[in-house]
């Protein structure tokens, strides 16, 4: 996390001038000079970095450069929309891709096996913001079922703000859900295949249909269980980069989440949402690698017999 | 009877959907949002633009951009450096309370307080003095020849309002809290501050005791900032949003051709030219040592007639700019129309003019861009390297987004660049005195002319103009100014912008050269 935050605050020296773009073209120089006091960027590196090392600590990121107001507090007030979107995409990305998964391992020569496959090349090959305008086009533009941008009406729940209560909030989450799930879709679909052939390759299933246990005693009670373990590792960590890739997703809906608030961060060169932005997504990112590393300990009871084979499981 | 209740009813209905509601909401869009509610905190265009509705000045312009009376009704001069203002009797702020001479007494010092990005529209105004309830003087340091022009951005809040919400100052980025004044408003204009999601949406609505005559009929403007060009058309196009401020050039053509989009275009005031470093005795950024090929008179010019501009309004452009020869627009005071004539490009006069000055080879040379801020910049630079090209100036584009090149540029590190200047204040002053005066660092004299042309007769037209308040004397040093810096080439000037606004077929509004849609003036059918 320190070296996140080091190499976030190093990088922001690079970026660019905030004060000449907050101050107007007349502005003289003694304004600027005056302007780049006020904010604390005359100091020396180590004295900034220290200063927003000591105030990280607190919650206290400083304030927006671009609106002025405090960077925590922004935080707080975008991050329910992009967790509400991240978690619908991934749920979306589950709910299809695992039981479309299983579906083309059980059925791999069915056509509608390949033809499933084949679209899923699509997912993959497709970028996020291409597949969002598609769908703009043909949903919003075309068809005109479901709003082109943002997110509807929201209601608070104490300090969360969720879309989820209303009825245009539903239908906005809609296409930006699925542009941004659409490529974990066909990951995890790809995924569980893969992992389901296998699995039904082992000598334990071979063994168990020797059994005359029933199919779907089989696949269901027996391969999938085991199939889903490094698919929960795979899903943990995509969630991490569905977070992150909903920069893109939010810019082409206008969503307003914190991605599309770090772009626009990165425009005006405001310093402190970036920072802040960035220490918050490496604190998600170390928190999903934990739990996703405590629940595989959990899920596969071998690592809790062999403590080694865990430490070398990923 | 059960036929003629159903027809009764059938009638009612009609007639009802008949009416028209009244409840004319305008959406509208654009790539970015209104950056506070605060009128003196920050000076951005866009933002000023809205907060017009909110918020009223002493003087405003109308649709030919000429200045009006608003807040106040009439002024003169009681002795060359006080100018006195009449207010408007009856005009009430939002929360019920009236205006006086001390709410405009309040505003002038607040914008000229040191949080205030507001203070170069009051350079040379010392104070303002109250001098009855509807009566104020404005003290000025010297003859103040643009202070009418200058105040028609300086916004009147309620002082009573403002120490009530203990927001005498506009917003100290030192503070940890966001001030009341960038989230609420209480202001004196037609329409009335409802709610403020920053970066989401903001609405306002019809103030029914407003002072002015509305000749539109929105009672209720939405306004949701959409960054992606393509979504914001998109929302456009499916009638989620009923106006589009920036609608990307490219586009244009099929909106155009769609029967439920109007496109309205229009000139913008704004100039879009290349300045040349002529200060140093070596360039920066270009391949030849020991000398500085700008401070040739003849490479400047050669460098003029190799750049096509008709080419680049017909390829770059896609027909949608001006090209010029001068350096403000011709709705801005002093414009020297007799001076705006654009020589078609003659490339075998440039090549002789390079020849003539030894550089018959050509030099390389770094042309600095910026990316993101006017329309299609960097392909326009693009454009001018292949053009130059051909006298055998070998040009690199140096393209990068404003918050990058804008710093670079202030701090003079540049051989050759890109710059647009727009003129709030509708005078050639503001262009000329930043843009073509000599350099006095510090000062607003020549603060944006990067290249440091110089010239003392310049000069001194430009200064004479910053106390001559005859209009027509302004003009003629303005000419003066102007016809020395364009023979000499101090710059080379390429085109005005024109500025087209995208809207739904039913809404009917008026182009501003300044780029502000008044909504005051838009109706919806």
């Amino acid at each position: 996390m320190l070296v996140v935050g080091f190499i976030a605050f190093s990088l922001f020296n690079f970026v660019g001038d905030p004060v000449a773009l907050m101050l107007p073209p007349e502005a003289t120089q003694a304004d600027r000079d005056a302007m780049r006091t006020q904010l604390g960027l005359d100091q020396p590196f180590w004295v900034q970095f220290g200063t927003f090392l000591d105030n990280a600590v607190h919650g206290n990121f400083g304030i927006s450069l671009r609106l002025g107001r405090p960077v925590s507090a922004l935080l707080v007030e975008r991050l329910p929309a992009t967790l509400e979107l991240a978690c619908s995409a991934a749920l979306l990305a589950l709910v299809v891709g695992i039981p479309v998964g299983v579906y083309t391992a059980l059925r791999r020569y069915s056509w509608v096996s390949r033809a499933l496959l084949t679209t899923s090349l699509v997912g993959v090959s497709l970028p996020n913001f291409l597949i969002g305008i598609f769908l703009i086009l043909i949903f919003a533009v075309w068809l005109g079922w479901l709003p082109s941008f943002g997110r509807g009406d929201t209601v608070m729940i104490g300090a969360w703000s969720t879309g989820f209560l209303t009825k245009s909030g539903l239908k906005a989450i809609i296409l930006p859900a699925i542009t941004l799930g659409f490529f974990p879709v066909t990951l995890i679909m790809r995924l569980v295949r893969a992992e389901m052939l296998e699995v039904l390759r082992t000598d334990y299933i071979k063994f168990a249909r020797a059994r005359g246990l029933s199919d779907r005693a089989v696949n269901f009670g027996h391969a999938l269980k085991n199939t889903l373990v490094p698919v929960i590792t795979i899903t943990g960590l995509q969630l991490g980069a569905i977070i992150a890739f909903a920069i893109i997703t939010e810019q082409v809906f206008q969503w307003p989440g914190m991605g599309l608030l770090f772009v626009q961060a990165v425009q005006f060169a405001d310093i402190p949402v970036m920072a802040a932005y960035l220490c918050l997504i490496g604190l998600i990112f170390v928190v999903i690698n934990l739990v996703v590393d405590l629940l595989y300990y959990l899920v596969d009871p071998r690592l809790r017999v062999e403590r080694s084979a865990a430490a070398g499981a990923h | 009877m059960q036929a003629v209740r159903i027809a009764l009813a059938a009638a009612a209905f009609a007639v009802a959907a008949a009416v028209p509601a009244g409840a004319a909401t305008l959406r509208w869009s654009s790539q970015g949002d209104i950056v506070t509610m605060d009128p003196h905190s920050q000076n951005e265009g866009f933002t000023n633009a809205y907060l017009d509705h909110i918020y009223e000045t002493l003087v405003t312009r109308g649709k030919e951009l000429k200045v009006e009376p608003c807040l106040a009704t009439s002024w003169a001069y009681v002795n060359p450096t006080t100018m006195r203002f009449k207010l408007r009797p009856n005009v009430r702020f939002h929360d019920g309370t009236p205006l006086t001479a001390d709410d405009v007494v309040f505003s002038i010092q607040r914008a000229l307080s040191d949080t205030s990005n507001f203070k170069p529209y009051l350079a040379g105004v010392k104070e303002a003095k109250k001098v009855d309830d509807l009566t104020v003087d404005i003290v000025t340091d010297g003859p103040a020849p643009v202070l009418i022009p200058q105040l028609t951005e300086v916004r009147i809040m309620s002082k009573a309002w403002c120490t009530k919400h203990n927001v005498t100052k506009p917003q100290d980025f030192k503070a940890k809290e966001e001030t009341y004044a960038s989230r609420n408003a209480n202001g004196t204009g037609p329409y009335i501050l409802k709610s403020r999601e920053p970066d989401v949406k903001t609405v306002a609505v019809r103030n029914s005791n407003w002072w002015g005559k509305m000749e539109g009929n929105v009672d209720e403007i939405v306004y949701q900032p959409i960054k992606q060009d393509g979504t914001r058309l998109a929302a456009l196009l499916s009638g989620e949003i009923d106006f589009v401020l920036d609608p990307p050039p490219q586009d244009i053509p099929m909106l155009k051709q769609n029967p439920k989009i109007k496109v309205l275009e229009g000139m913008e005031n704004r100039t879009i030219f290349l300045g040349m470093d002529q200060g140093r005795d070596e360039l920066l950024y270009s391949s030849v040592k020991g000398k500085n090929p700008f401070k040739d008179k003849r490479v400047r010019e050669a460098f003029q007639a190799a750049i096509d501009l008709n080419a680049i309004k017909a390829q770059v452009m896609r027909g949608l700019s001006v090209p010029t020869a001068v350096m403000y627009a011709p709705q801005v005071d002093g414009y020297p129309r007799d001076l705006d004539r654009v020589k078609p490009a003659d490339r075998v006069r440039a090549k002789k003019l390079m020849a003539d000055a030894g550089y018959a080879d050509g030099f390389e040379i770094t042309l600095d861009c910026p990316n993101n801020r006017y329309v299609n910049d960097e392909k326009i630079c693009v454009a001018v390297a292949g053009m130059l090209a051909q006298i055998n100036v070998k040009v690199r584009v140096n393209a990068m987004p404003r918050a990058q090149y804008f710093p670079k540029i202030q701090n003079f590190d540049t051989s050759f660049y890109m710059l647009g200047w727009g003129v709030p204040t509708f005078d050639s002053q503001y262009a000329l005195q930043s843009l073509v005066r000599t350099v006095v660092p510090k000062t607003a004299d020549g603060d944006y002319n990067f290249g440091k042309y110089s010239n003392a007769k310049v000069d001194e037209s430009i200064d004479k103009l910053k106390t001559e308040i005859d209009p027509a004397k302004r003009a003629i040093l303005a000419h003066q100014a102007s016809r020395i810096h364009q023979e000499e080439v101090g710059h080379i000037p390429l085109h005005f912008q024109v500025i087209p606004w995208a809207m739904r077929s039913n809404v009917t509004a008026i182009h501003r050269a300044d780029n502000k849609l008044t909504i005051k003036w838009v109706k919806i059918n």
